[in-house]
Formats: C-alpha cells, sequence, structure tokens
C-alpha cells in the first residue's frame, strides 16, 4: 500500500547563497524562516507528507547547524525502520575538490541509489520554499511519459530571489532553462526539483562525468533538452525564492498576508520542525501587537506591528518592533525601536536605542551581536 | 534487567467526575492545561527532570486518549532501552481480571512490574496535579532521616484548608495524625498526594492490605493508617512552590489564570525545567491588524483577528473579528466566528462558536463549560450553565 516508488535527495552542493550574515555560521538549509522554521523543514515535509521516506541529505559546506537540527529525523517521522534518513558529506581528501560540481558527488554516492528499492528519484534544494505534493508530480510525470520534471512556479512579476528561468510549450515541454541572469523572458522560474527514474540519473551521471562535465542541472540536464522529454509540472500555491537578503525580507513580509500563511503553512499538508517544547506566547497587559507572527516561547511587553518574532524573543516594555524579523531569543529592551531590520538569533538591542533600516535594504544585525 | 534505585507509579485512572463535560470522554490527567500541555505532563516532566527513567502510569477510565497521548513516552525522553515508560491498565489473571479495586490495589496488582527492578524506593504520584517538584530532593530527605515513608506536604491558605486531606506533624516532621477534609482544620498543611516508600515496607502492607477484606485498598484511608498504627516512621517533607489540584472546573480555571500574572507563580519558560508534551505540529501565531491580546498566553497555529484578555488560548484556536473573549480558556482547536462574546469560560476542544454567540456574562461568577465539540449557534445565550 505504501511501498516507496520515489526516494528524495536534497542537494545543498553550491547552493545560490546570498545571504550574508545569515549563512556566516550555517548553510543555507538551516536559515530561519517563518517564525519557527528553517528553510529546509519545508522540502523535508513535502517530501514526508508525500510518502518519501528515504531521504538522502548532500550536504557541503557549514553543515554542523544542519546535523543539529535533523538529528536523527525524529520530528518528521524519519526514523522509523522502514525509513531512512542519511547525511551525506563529501567523500574527498582534498579541500579543493569541494569546488567540483555536485556530479562528483552523486557518482560518489551511486551506491547508495542502487541499493535504495524505489524506481523513482527527486531532487531537491532547499531554498525553495512552498507545500507541494510530489505525488501530483509523479502522475504528471507518468501521463507526459516524461524522462524528466522539473516543478515550476509561474509569475506575472519578477519573483524575489534568484531562479533560473524556463520556457515550455503548449504541452508543458520545456523548450529552454536560462540561469537567473539570464535575458530570456519568462512567466515560469525553476523550482529546482527534478523528479526522473534513478536509472536515468546514474546513466546522467556517468555519461556527463566521462565527458567532462560535473554540474547536475547546467550540464546533464539543461544540454540534452533536445534529447531527453524534460516537462514543467506548474506548482499551484505559494513560493519563495529564499536566497539573496532581499528575498528573505521581502518572502518573510509576504507571511504576513492570511492566505499566505495558511496555503505555505496548511495547505496541503503541514510543515514539521524540530521540536523545542516552548511555553505559548505571554502577553503582558501593556502588549500592542497586530499584524504579525509569534511563535511560542515569546514574552510580549511591548508593541509589534508588521513583524516576525521567532521563538522566545523578548520584547520589553516601551520597546517597538516594525517591519521586523528577530529570530530565536532576541531581546528588545525597554524604550528602544527596530524598524525594517533582521535580527539573526541571540541579538540584544539594549535600552534607548533606534535600528532603522529600509524596506529595500534591511538592516541585518549577526548573531550573538548586542546593539 | 538493570536495577533502578527508584521507580516511580503514577496513578493516572481517576476519573474526575468533578471536572463534568471536560472528561466525559477522557481521563482527568488527559484534560488541557495551560495553553499547550496535559495535566499528566506536569508529573511526567517532573519524573524526568528528577532523574527518574522508569514511570509506570497506571489507567483504567476511558484510557484510550490517554494512551494515544502517551505512546511510548517518547515526548518525555521516556522511550528508554532499559526501564521507560509502561502503561499498566488492569489485566486478566488466572483467576479472573479484575479492576483496579483502589489506588493501593492498583499499586498491589503491579507488584510484578516493580520486582523487575529490584528497586530499593518507590515514588506514587498522581497525574491530577500541576506543579513542578524536584523528586530526588525528596528521596534525599527521606534517606537522610531514614524514614519508612515519606509525605510530600504543602502548607495551604487556612480558608481553604478543609478542602484537602491534612497532616499534622512534630518538630522533626514526622507525621503525628491524618484528617481527611475536615470541616474545621486544625492544620494547614495538605498532603500533595506524592509519596515515597521503601519498597520492602510497602510490598509487606500491600499484601497484607489486600488480605484484608474490610479495607478498601486505598492508600489515604487504608494503607496510611495501618502503618501508622504499627508506628513506622512517616516523614513529611516540606514543598515551597506552586501546586495546584485541578479537579473541579473552578480549580482548573482558576490554574490557568494563575499563568497570566505579571511575575506567574508556576515559570512554564524555564529552560532547566521544561514542561514536556507531544507537539502539535502547527505553525506560530498569527495575529491580525485590528487584533488585540493582553494579558493572556497563546499558543502555536492561532489565527486572531479579535480582542482577547485575560485569557489562555491552546493551539490551533481561531477568533473572528469584533469577537471578544475575557477570563477564559480555549481548548485546542476551537473555531469562534465574528463578534463573538465569551465571559469566564472554559471552550472544549474542537467546538464551534458561530457569529454572534455569546457565552458567559461579564458579571458572572460561575465558569460556563462549552462541551468537547459542541457547535454554539448565536441565539443560544448561555450564562453560568454548566
Amino acid at each position: 500500500m505504501n511501498k516507496q516508488k520515489i526516494m528524495g535527495v536534497i542537494n545543498l552542493i553550491h547552493e545560490t547563497d546570498e545571504l550574508d550574515k545569515l549563512t556566516q555560521g550555517r548553510c543555507t538549509a538551516t536559515v530561519p524562516f517563518g517564525s519557527r522554521y528553517r528553510l529546509i523543514d519545508f522540502t523535508l515535509s513535502n517530501m514526508v507528507n508525500s510518502g518519501i521516506s528515504e531521504v538522502g541529505i548532500f550536504v557541503h559546506r557549514r553543515y554542523r547547524s544542519l546535523m543539529d537540527h535533523i538529528g536523527s529525523g525524529k520530528s518528521w517521522d524519519l526514523q522509523h525502520r522502514q525509513s531512512g534518513l542519511f547525511v551525506l558529506p563529501p567523500i574527498t581528501d582534498d579541500v579543493q575538490e569541494l569546488s567540483r560540481g555536485d556530479l562528483f558527488h552523486f557518482y560518489q554516492n551511486r551506491d547508495y541509489f542502487l541499493r535504495s528499492a524505489p524506481e523513482y528519484v527527486l531532487i531537491t534544494r532547499s531554498h525553495m520554499v512552498c507545500n507541494i505534493d510530489y505525488r501530483k508530480v509523479l502522475k504528471y510525470h507518468i501521463e507526459k511519459q516524461a524522462d524528466i520534471s522539473v516543478i515550476c512556479f509561474r509569475s506575472d512579476e519578477p519573483v524575489l530571489g534568484k531562479a533560473r528561468k524556463v520556457r515550455m510549450d503548449d504541452d508543458g515541454r520545456v523548450t529552454e532553462i536560462q540561469d537567473s541572469y539570464g535575458r530570456m523572458v519568462s512567466d515560469y522560474s525553476n523550482m529546482e526539483m527534478y523528479l526522473m527514474k534513478k536509472e536515468l540519473l546514474m546513466d546522467l551521471v556517468e555519461t556527463s562525468l566521462a565527458k567532462g562535465q560535473d554540474h547536475l542541472v547546467r550540464h546533464a540536464i539543461l544540454s540534452k533538452l533536445n534529447e531527453l522529454k524534460v516537462y514543467g509540472y506548474v506548482h499551484e500555491g505559494f513560493l519563495a525564492v529564499v536566497n539573496t537578503i532581499n528575498s528573505y525580507y521581502g518572502n518573510s513580509m509576504k507571511l504576513l498576508q492570511p492566505e499566505v500563511w495558511r496555503s505555505l503553512f496548511y495547505e496541503p499538508a503541514p510543515i514539521y520542525t524540530k521540536v523545542k517544547d516552548g511555553p505559548p506566547a505571554r502577553y503582558t497587559n501593556d502588549a500592542d501587537v497586530s499584524r504579525s507572527i509569534i511563535a511560542n516561547g515569546c514574552l510580549i511587553e511591548g508593541k509589534v506591528h508588521n513583524s516576525i518574532l521567532f521563538r522566545g524573543v523578548h520584547v520589553h516594555k516601551g520597546a517597538v518592533v516594525e517591519d521586523s524579523i528577530i529570530m530565536q531569543n532576541g531581546v528588545i529592551l525597554p524604550n528602544s525601536s527596530v524598524t525594517c531590520s533582521i535580527f539573526d538569533k541571540d541579538v540584544i538591542l539594549e535600552e534607548n536605542r533606534v535600528v532603522k533600516g529600509v524596506k529595500s535594504g534591511p538592516y541585518l544585525a549577526g548573531k550573538r551581536r548586542v546593539i | 534487567m538493570v536495577r533502578k534505585e527508584m521507580i516511580a507509579m503514577l496513578l493516572a485512572g481517576g476519573e474526575g467526575k468533578r471536572l463534568g463535560v471536560l472528561t466525559k470522554d477522557l481521563a482527568k490527567p488527559a484534560v488541557y492545561f495551560g495553553g499547550k500541555y496535559r495535566i499528566i505532563d506536569f508529573t511526567l516532566s517532573n519524573c524526568v527532570h528528577s532523574g527518574l527513567d522508569t514511570v509506570g502510569v497506571l489507567t483504567q477510565y476511558q484510557p484510550l486518549e490517554l494512551n494515544r497521548y502517551l505512546g511510548i513516552g517518547t515526548p518525555w525522553g521516556l522511550d528508554r532501552r532499559d526501564g521507560g515508560m509502561t502503561i499498566l491498565p488492569p489485566y486478566m489473571q488466572k483467576a479472573g481480571g479484575v479492576w483496579y479495586k483502589g489506588t493501593a490495589n492498583a499499586i498491589y496488582q503491579n507488584i510484578p512490574y516493580i520486582e523487575r527492578y529490584e528497586p530499593d524506593y518507590v515514588l506514587v504520584i498522581s497525574g491530577d496535579h500541576i506543579y513542578k517538584m524536584d523528586y530526588e530532593l525528596m528521596l534525599q530527605q527521606h534517606k537522610e532521616r531514614n524514614a519508612a515513608v515519606t509525605i510530600a506536604g504543602i502548607e495551604v491558605d487556612w480558608k481553604e484548608a478543609s478542602r484537602f486531606g491534612l497532616m499534622h506533624i512534630d518538630e522533626d516532621y514526622n507525621i503525628t495524625g491524618f484528617e481527611e477534609k475536615p470541616k474545621i482544620p486544625t492544620s494547614n498543611l495538605a498532603s500533595m498526594g506524592v509519596y515515597i516508600f521503601n519498597w520492602d515496607v510497602l510490598k509487606s502492607y500491600l499484601i497484607a492490605d489486600e488480605k484484608n477484606p474490610m479495607s478498601t485498598n486505598d492508600f489515604g484511608k487504608d494503607v496510611i493508617p495501618a502503618m501508622m498504627n504499627d508506628n513506622l516512621k512517616l516523614n513529611c517533607y516540606i514543598f515551597d512552590g506552586y501546586w495546584k489540584d485541578v479537579g473541579t472546573i473552578d480549580s482548573l480555571w482558576e490554574a490557568n489564570m494563575d499563568l497570566l500574572e505579571d511575575q506567574p507563580s508556576l515559570d512554564l519558560g524555564d529552560p532547566q525545567w521544561r514542561i514536556y508534551s507531544v507537539n502539535p505540529n502547527q505553525p506560530a501565531q498569527f495575529i491580525e491588524a485590528g487584533a488585540s491580546v493582553t494579558s493572556s498566553l497563546v499558543s502555536e497555529g492561532c489565527f486572531i483577528e479579535g480582542d482577547v484578555k485575560r485569557s489562555v488560548l491552546f493551539y490551533g484556536v481561531s477568533v473572528g473579528e469584533q469577537s471578544t473573549i475575557t477570563e477564559s480558556v480555549i481548548m485546542p482547536k476551537v473555531t469562534i466566528g465574528k463578534h463573538v462574546q465569551i465571559y469566564r469560560a472554559i471552550i472544549g476542544d474542537g467546538a464551534v462558536i458561530e457569529d454572534y454567540a455569546v457565552i458567559g456574562s461579564p458579571d458572572s461568577v460561575e465558569v460556563t463549560v462549552i462541551p468537547v465539540g459542541e457547535h454554539i449557534k448565536a441565539r443560544e445565550n448561555l450564562m453560568g450553565v454548566e
């Protein structure tokens, strides 16, 4: 009944990372997002909710925070005998090898693929934040008799963040994919989620490497759009591309629209994250909160407007937080104000201070800063 | 089997009659408390923080929901290779199966379970109370004073003393007498229902008690008095902290309200003493423009567009525009429409309160209770009805 058809691979090798201080001590996958999550929670939860219970994570750099966050995979129900979560670090003798393409990584781990039972493999990245049922993608893939299905997002306005562009014909067959800086104009963005048979992936890995090519998408897929039947599956629902500071800020602010909050966190299925066991958020008599997302463990004695507070944030009396994102355990002391800012974890804003950014360029305070 | 110095036996079979509709399909320890917890989370967390890793949970009344909640004890870190949590329902024996006849009989029937761990001491607690207590300190005192039994006691307000089982002690904290809910109390030292026994002593008394056909097989009524009679050393451990029996609607409501003080006497946020519970997997709460939330506890997954004052909201509650909620406890996944007014109420989980409904009244003294899953329409104006 629940026989595994798809295995998942979350590929963190060479992820676009223009997140500045947010990725100083962590990888993109563990950047906190949406008041209590890390970016990787979304794709990981999507996989689990779609019945994928064999998941490999190709980690690359600064993955200590990822190991800490993922643990045994319990929070995602991936610690079972019948399921498996594998964190696969680079197999390398030489630091230089880290700069080589991701195909090497696939090649080095081919035993992992060959040993797994599922027929299909879904390859994703961590910075595409959405809530999606991958079973629908498989259905589409089979209907279209596609070799590869790539998940796309349609939007009239340019998406925040950096994403490849996709052009497809009326049937949905992909005719062209260009990098984000390319000049091609298209309503479709590439969500960097590829579904194909495991057999095809192994073949692409070996033939591409043999030709001296070492990047999965750029070489193995992009150069074969004519030979292979690559189809675009269009994702309905919310998408946040989170790989630049502006896209981080802009997309976070979009969560403050109730329909986006509902769609991203509930539809079609819930998003899981590491359990923290904090108490419910506490609002005192002086609390003044509107249009904000507040996590458990917060203590609010001041004013919070149009903002996102992560777990355990303390906003003291007389303090004001506006248009800002305050990550875990941030403390805003009395009579200070924060506007258009992003505070990484454990930032303390001393009394009577004013911190102000602008919407097009939010002020960013690194982890554990005291201002 | 690894030997354990002390194991805990948690009595969780209580029916909680006085909680009325809230315990219709639910054992009392599984009743919700404090915005995200169930009552039993407090004792289980106490066990784990006190270094106890072997807990037998004795269930009897309406165990389905409780069993599902407890699982194999994972949220409390009690899914252990040696020991951990074991759910102990009444079971069939060759001579036929019987219900747990009383608290002492419940332990008696599980002597084989306890013996597997060869403990020196057994901690007997119940899953009906809200408190944070380090049982290890109590055990230390038990050993230092060479007691056969140590009973935890707390000084309560004289005005309320007649609600409790009271103890008299001498200057060495030895217990000299008991009074069960006396009309005119002569002591204000209430028994917390937390006992540490030397296992060999307890075992012999349980066996003797079982043989006595006159006994009601209850700790408070039979076993402890028998030990008193035999002049065993019964010592009292004085607990200084927050403790509340949430056995009635009023006390459950009050205990929730206690959490809303500026400096609550029960700190739920202590990182060294987290109260563990099953994670409901909900996104962070959304407070809409035009909403107002003051002096309240609000949990994950809530969506608030109305006015919330001095209230406790569990996870997944939605409150529509122009609705006001005052001095109330709203249990998980309650949907509250627009222009609703709720005063001094406990709303059972999953209830739906439609637009323009009014529950309770601003000057009501009684706490209104809406049963689990109930559907309340606008014209039903419930005022102080249980």
